[in-house]
Order: structure tokens, then sequence, then C-alpha cells
């Protein structure tokens, strides 16, 4: 017998709100001259922050909702408000590139909004259905997001590109939930626990397929290696504050899906996990960042560079400690936003239509404009994990927990490529400070918008690097125990 | 009454042909039809799970993933009216403008 009550519409408030806001930004889009769109934008804008408001609400009240098909629990709450904080900063870096690009229409911001809600369902959920239906609803708005410079020709491609390898992809995980049910008959998580750890320990031969195919359709999402084909192409043809969004929101979501059911729900079959886990997260870190080295696209090298950062995320996975939980929880957060904070910069930088992104284009940044130049070399410092960064603090949390883990040789790789990566990164650095001639950047001043978004990733960056226990200790928390089996089982 | 054990098969071929298709087709519009196999496969399992256990569950899904799937279809096809507007090819080897 299942029955609702008013509690289970208080643990699922924030998602409600988003959804609210976004269907009122299509009500409201058709009534609004062309050249007021943007106050759609900063409407939306208010949907995060209630929506932000909303979260610390669920907060004072934590359990299980909708017949245990959704938690609000710590680990929720805490992706809940990292979406949030992604959607703002896209929000902000979207409304003056909206108008410059002639794409302005309030439909965008909707399709930011329910993008966010997809990915809080995807996070909250403790039942593989409702999982598959919060990873849909994020991927239909993204497909569309990618492809919203309609008449531009890349758009269309980088869209067509993600919708087919993205439901492609879907299908293999679908495919994985199919299985797990029938050989358990539940697809809830805890009661999948209880049933795989009652059965004992190594599962059977279908059960590690199902597994593997689950992983497949989340390697898309989170583009590692060997699944990470799609991610240059789209990274580059979808317009830059969506691929903002795009690189951090949606993985984000996925690494969510793959803590709960990696270490979560399948720890009684952990040595299966881990072994995918391990290879996946050596051969991302390789490929990632060898193959940024060769890029001369500042939008498909941050891709590459992005791949690279998935690598790292899933050496934490891999040690599959709480102390690994909490180690990829700040480090989602940091790299949220410098990921961010990079793509909402390249935006103005590269003009109208988007044009200078080679890397030549940034000669002599340094001097024609200081402040963008100097952002920039923040965001490419943290991502290259410099001292004093979040970034580097991030990547010792993850290490560190792979070396406790005894995981000593994917950290050799994690490091080595790590400092592969440095290369790629301090290039732009050098072309902007250290060549002379004259840019091919445009020199309009950035909009206030932006500038708040980029103090914002930029102070976050610095705060995080210097005071990481702010942070860390709240990681810490919602890392909870019942992810720690992983490692005993092993 | 037809063993569970067959439906499974016949699932995993469909499946298979769809996952093959995606891979050796060229156009867009047979691509985007391998993955309408390859979900309804994942029907086909869902359904023949649901008779094996005795549990309506897997057959109330079929109808979340029918829903999904009919979503997808209306996004797809929107999508591929625009690269076609824009392009004027259906094929998926003419679409590498992003190549290095």
């Amino acid at each position: 017998m299942i029955t609702v009550q008013a509690s289970d519409f208080i643990r699922i408030l924030p998602q409600e709100i988003l959804s609210a806001f976004a269907i009122l930004v299509m009500v409201f889009e058709p009534f609004l001259p062309s050249s007021r769109k943007v106050v759609l934008g900063w409407f939306s804008l208010l949907g995060v922050v209630a929506a932000g408001a909303a979260a610390v609400r669920t907060s004072y009240s934590l359990g299980p909702a909708f017949n245990a098909s959704i938690a609000a629990d710590p680990f929720s709450i805490y992706f809940i408000a990292l979406f949030l904080l992604v959607a703002a900063l896209c929000l902000l870096g979207s409304f003056n590139y909206l108008q410059r690009d002639n794409i302005n229409h309030g439909e965008f911001y909707a399709l930011i909004l329910m993008g966010t809600v997809g990915m809080c369902f995807m996070a909250a959920s403790t039942e593989l259905i409702m999982i598959f239906l919060g990873l849909e609803i994020s991927s239909l708005s993204t497909y569309v997001l990618a492809g919203f410079k309609r008449h531009d020709g890349l758009s269309n491609e980088a869209s067509l590109k993600y919708f087919l390898l993205g439901s492609f992809a879907t299908a293999f995980f679908l495919y994985g939930i199919a299985f797990v049910y029938g050989l358990t008959g539940t697809t809830n998580l805890m009661t999948l626990s209880e049933r795989l750890s009652r059965t004992g320990t190594g599962g059977t031969p279908l059960l590690w397929v199902a597994i593997v195919l689950m992983f497949i359709g989340l390697g898309f999402k989170v583009s590692t290696a060997p699944f990470h084909v799609w991610t240059p192409d789209v990274y580059q043809g979808a317009p830059a504050p969506v691929t903002a969004f795009l690189s951090v929101g949606p993985k984000a979501a996925a690494f969510a899906v793959i803590l709960r059911i990696f270490l979560g729900a399948f720890h009684a079959v952990g040595s299966v996990s881990f072994q995918m886990l391990w290879l996946s997260a050596i051969l991302t870190m390789v490929v990632g960042n060898l193959a940024a080295l060769w890029q001369s696209n500042v939008k498909r090298l941050l891709a590459y560079s992005a791949i690279a950062h998935a690598g790292y995320v899933l050496v934490g996975i891999a040690a599959g400690s709480a102390e690994g939980v909490s180690a990829v929880l700040f480090y989602l957060t940091v790299y949220a936003l410098m990921n961010v904070g990079a793509f909402i910069l390249i935006a103005p930088i590269a003009g109208t239509g988007e044009r200078a992104l080679r890397v030549e284009d940034y000669t002599g940044l340094g001097y024609t404009r200081p402040g963008v130049a100097a952002c920039l070399t923040v965001f490419m410092l943290s991502l290259g994990g410099i001292p004093t960064t979040a970034g580097f603090l991030g990547k010792f949390y993850l290490f560190r927990a792979a070396i406790h883990a005894h995981l000593i040789g994917l950290v050799i790789v994690a490091v080595l490529t790590s400092v592969v990566s440095v290369y790629y990164y301090l290039r732009l650095v050098v072309v902007m400070y250290m060549r002379e001639g004259q840019p091919q950047a445009t020199s309009e001043p950035l909009p206030l918008a932006l500038r708040v978004a980029l103090a914002t990733s930029v102070i976050g960056i610095f705060v995080l690097g210097l005071f990481p226990l702010l942070l860390k200790k709240k990681g810490e928390a919602e890392a909870s125990p019942r992810h720690t089996k992983l490692a005993q089982v092993r | 009454m037809v063993p569970v054990s067959h439906v499974l098969a016949l699932s995993v071929i469909l499946f298979g042909l769809g996952a093959a298709g995606f891979i050796v087709r060229r156009n867009i519009i047979t691509i985007f039809m391998c993955i309408e196999l390859m979900l309804n496969a994942v029907n086909l399992a869902f359904i023949a799970f649901s008779r094996y256990l005795g549990d309506p569950d897997g057959q109330i899904f079929v109808f979340f993933v029918i829903v999904v799937a009919a979503a997808e279809a209306a996004m797809g096809l929107a999508i591929i009216i625009a690269v076609q507007r824009n392009r004027q090819t259906l094929s998926i080897d003419d679409l590498d403008s992003m190549k290095l």
C-alpha cells in the first residue's frame, strides 16, 4: 500500500520550486518582447535562490519520501546545493551571451532549470527507475541546450552527437536496470543492498554483466574513457555557457549516482566494480591528459581537461572509503567553480559567434585585458592543481584517500598525468603574458552579471584553497558509513 | 508457455542488433531507430522478468520507458530536422566539421 504524506512533498521541495519556476518561465515567455527576455533570466535566478532556501528547509526534515524511492539525506542536500550553484553561475554567465549571439529566447532559462531538476532527482533518488527518470529529464534538457544556436551548424552537430550517444548510453543503463530487477526482484537501492549481501559476496556472472552495463551508461555521462568520444565535439559546438553547464552539472549528478549505486547498493559485489573503476580511471586520465596536449582550440582543450578530471574523481571513488567519498564531494565543488568559471569567461573573450577560440587568439591578452587574463590564469592554475588554489587541495585529498586504500599504482599514474596537464594549462597563461602581439579577442567590457559569477568562482577557489575545512568537514559528514563497505569487501 | 530464457534470448538479440546497427549504419534516422530497438529490447526484458518473478512492477517500468522513449523521439526528430535544414544531409559521415 502506497501512502503519500505531506512530509514527502517537503523532502522534494527544491525540485518542486525549480519545476514551478521553469513552467512559469515558459508561460511568461510569449508575452515578453525580445528585448526584455533577460527579465526571465533574473526570474530564473530568483527561482534558483528560492530552491536554495527550500533546500535549507528540507535539510531540517530529512528522511525517505514517496515509498523510499527518494531520500532527503545530507548526501542529496549537498549535491542539490552544488547543482543550484552551477545553475546560478551559468545563468549569470549567459544573460549577455544570449543577447549578443542573437539567441535570446526564454526557453533557455527554463531548460537550465529543468535540467537542474533532473540532476537533483538523480542525486536524491534511491530507486533505479527514479534515477533513470532524473537522468532523462536532465539529458533531454541538455540535448536541446547544446543545440540552442538553431541556425549554427556546429551547434546542431553538437546537439545531434550528444543526443545520439546519450540515448545510446541510456539504453545500456536501462538494460542494466532490467537485469538487476530480474536477478533481485527489486529496483530499490536499500532493498537491493540487503538482498545482495544476504546472498553472499561475489554475485553471479549475470549480475556482473548488469553492473558493467550500468557503468557503461553512467560512464558516458561522466565522459570516462573509452566512452568519452562525444565530449570534445559537444563541448566545442555547444554555446559556451551551455558547455559550462554540461561539463559540470550532468557529470556531478552521474557521479552522485555512481557513488550511490556502486559504493552503496553493490558493495557486496565490490570486486567487480572496483576493477572496472580502476581500469576506467587509468584510461581516462591518460587519454584525457595526453589528447589535451595537441589541442589548438581552447574549448576542445578544456573538454579533454574535463575528461581528465573525471579520471581523478574515479581515483577517489575507486578508493571506496568514506575518506574517498568525502574527497570526491569536495573535489566536485572545486571542479564546478573552476570549470564553470573558465567556460563562462571564454564566451566574452571569443566574441560574437565565438570566433576567437584558438590558443593563438589569446596572444598578449594579459596586457590588453589584465582583469580577464588574471581570472583565466586563476582558473588554469587551479585546474592544473597549483598550491594555494582549491584545485591543488582537491587533488591532494583524492590521491591521499587512494593511498590510504593502497592504490599506489593508480596514484602514480594520477600524479604523473596531472604533471603533464600543467603543460597545457600553462601554455594558455604563457601565450597571454609572454607573447608579443595584438590579441584577436574582443575588447568590450564584461557585463555586471558575468563579473559577479567570475568573482564568485575566483573567491571560491581561493577560499577553498586556503580554508578547505569549511567545506571538507561537511563533506566528511555526508560520506555516510554505508559507503565504506567496498573497502572491507575487497 | 514460453520459458523466460527464450524471451530473454530474444531480448538480447534485439539489443545486440540495435547496438550493432547504431555503430554500422550511416543514416541518422536509421541510427535513431536502432536506439528505439534497444529500448524495446529493454522493455521485453522487463516484461519477461516481471512474469518470471510474478511481480507487476516490471510492467509498470515499461510504461515509464515508453513515455521517456516518446519524449526522446520528439526531441530527437526536432534535432534531426534542425540538422537537415542547416546541412542538407542526413548522413552521419558528413557531420565531421569538428575533427582536428
